[in-house]
């Protein structure tokens, strides 16, 4: 059987996120973390969304958090999707504090088996040679 | 800050000739035809024109197609909120004398565009959001009232939405310009097919070809117009994220910030106003934005809207109009809530006019619950 190319968006990596993908090609989860106010955050910035600081730098994230919130999607919102419904779409709390968006995966998509405050892991999904998703499970 | 309240006036507003499902017409041609109409309606000209505002679209490319050359010009772009925004906007920049007749338009062809409206690349949603499938705001929306289902009950808060959708419904039939002609049961809200669970396809505004126009003068200028003017109190103005993932709170709009300040810029408190216009994008929009506002506490909207509360004969008359649920919604909904104010005030509403309308509160929110612009208007 020959696979159908990935026909669905994918991000176009910038220079503060190159990293990010890199690492997630490797199958690993990396945030920027500010070393003045000693947050991290979510999506990557050299610069601390949160104060400002310079002083910022990588750090790799656990892949452990909870499910703060998603939704089940009925209606595919382009025809790339359409295979795909009913799919989860979720916003995940990292153990590190960032919140992400995200896919949830290997889960029925039924709201009786998917629950906020759940816990959950990451996975990954090598979609296309260049792109790796990090997804969510629930942990195991 | 200086006391801009009731220094300028909104004398005209109009939507487009014919809205709803409009093929043979582009967005701009709908930008056109509201502007002419609303500048009828305040008994205006073109030439009178020297402020330009609009969202979506730049105003470099309205001002071309229009033909006006404007002393002062701004292409705020936030979302639907905009063109609340633009009204601010237009109340400063006429007390700093830069222009004195402001024309704000809107026009997309939402439902039959042939150009889709581009992107800008480097956008993070496009990086960390898009590709799991966060397009279009149902999608986003549903996850944002997914989180307030959790924090405050499933079951009522279902209640609620489905309250929200039958009592728009219900204004709607009493507009003749509305789209949805049909009466909606609880029954056909509970029934209808899932979009994005926990929404229904009744949760989801509609989309609509449609354009829309709003005039705004100097209170000086403002005594010689047609119809009798519609003064500006209060307005305020906010964003605080832009993709839904770094919402701060996925249960509360900045209209937190702008519906107090828009009142008290008014001198007016929530017992004083005689219309709530709200944008609803969704039903869970206006959920959240009542609370916002201050009409009542977090998680107290349920019992708000109870009892068909917002409908017809209700005591909180509520998007009028019928609203982005069941009237109107192109794409950028909030010029609509400002038409519908300033006709309620003048009493032009007809059958579903709100008896003594002397003050509308309108509240516009944007993008993923991103932005919101808050008016409050009164009549002479
Ligand atoms: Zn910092």
């Amino acid at each position: 059987m020959t696979q159908q190319p990935y026909s669905k968006p994918l991000p176009t990596p910038q220079p503060e996120s190159d990293f990010y993908w890199e690492k997630t090609k490797e199958h690993e989860l990396w945030l920027r973390s500010c070393n003045d106010c000693n947050q991290a955050y979510f999506y990557p910035r050299d610069i601390c969304p949160i104060c400002f600081s310079r002083d910022t730098t990588w750090v790799q994230a656990s892949g452990k958090g909870t499910l703060h919130t998603f939704a089940i999607v009925h209606r595919a919102p382009t025809p790339a999707f359409r295979d795909d419904a009913p799919f989860v779409v979720a916003i995940v709390d990292l153990e590190e504090g960032p919140r992400m968006p995200t896919n949830l995966v290997e889960v029925e998509p039924d709201p009786s088996a998917i629950h906020v405050g759940m816990p959950v892991e990451v996975v990954f999904e090598d979609v296309t040679e260049e792109i790796t998703l990090p997804k969510f499970k629930p942990a195991g | 800050m200086a006391d801009l309240s009731r220094t300028a006036a909104i004398v005209g507003v109009a939507e487009s000739d014919e809205i709803g499902t409009v093929p043979n017409k582009s967005s701009l041609q709908h930008h056109m035809e509201a502007a002419a109409n609303a500048l009828d309606d305040a008994g205006l000209s073109k030439s009178d024109v020297d402020g330009l505002f609009t969202a979506g679209y730049s105003t470099y490319m309205t001002g071309d197609y229009l033909g006006i050359k404007p002393r002062f010009t701004d292409s705020t772009t936030v979302g639907g909120s905009s063109f609340i925004i633009h009204i601010a906007h237009a109340v400063a920049a006429i007390n700093a004398g830069w222009c004195e007749v402001a024309l704000i338009t809107h026009g997309q062809a939402g439902r039959s565009s042939r150009a889709p409206v581009p992107q800008d690349p480097i956008m993070p949603t496009l990086q960390y959001e898009i590709p799991y499938g966060f397009i279009g705001q149902p999608i986003n929306y549903a996850m944002a009232a997914t989180r307030y289902m959790h924090q405050y009950g499933e079951e009522r808060t279902r209640q609620a939405l489905a309250e929200i959708a039958v009592s728009t419904r219900k204004w709607a039939l009493m507009n003749p310009k509305a789209a949805m002609k049909d009466p909606m049961t609880f029954d056909d809200y509970h029934n209808s097919r899932w979009i994005a669970w926990p929404f229904h396809l009744f949760d989801c505004c509609l989309v609509t070809d449609a354009g829309a126009a709003v005039v705004v003068t100097s209170a000086e200028r403002a005594r010689s117009t047609k119809k009798p003017p519609v003064w500006v109190l209060g307005a305020a103005e906010s964003h605080d994220h832009l993709g839904i993932s770094t919402m701060p709170d996925l249960t509360s709009t900045v209209s937190r910030h702008t519906g107090p300040a828009a009142l008290s810029m008014a001198g007016l408190t929530h017992g004083d106003i005689d219309l709530a216009m709200i944008y609803d994008s969704f039903t869970y929009t206006v959920l959240i934005t009542l609370e916002g506002l201050g009409f009542c506490g977090p998680g107290e909207g349920p019992d708000f809207v109870a009892g068909q509360r917002t409908a017809p004969g209700g005591d909180f008359p509520m998007n009028t109009s019928g609203g982005g649920l069941s009237y109107t919604h192109p794409g950028m909904y909030g010029i609509f809530l400002i038409i519908e104010a300033v006709r309620q005030l003048r009493g032009e509403c007809g059958e579903r006019q709100v008896p003594d309308c002397g003050i509308s509160l309108v509240n516009g929110t944007g993008g993923a619950l991103s932005s919101t612009g808050t008016v409050a208007l009164a009549r002479d």
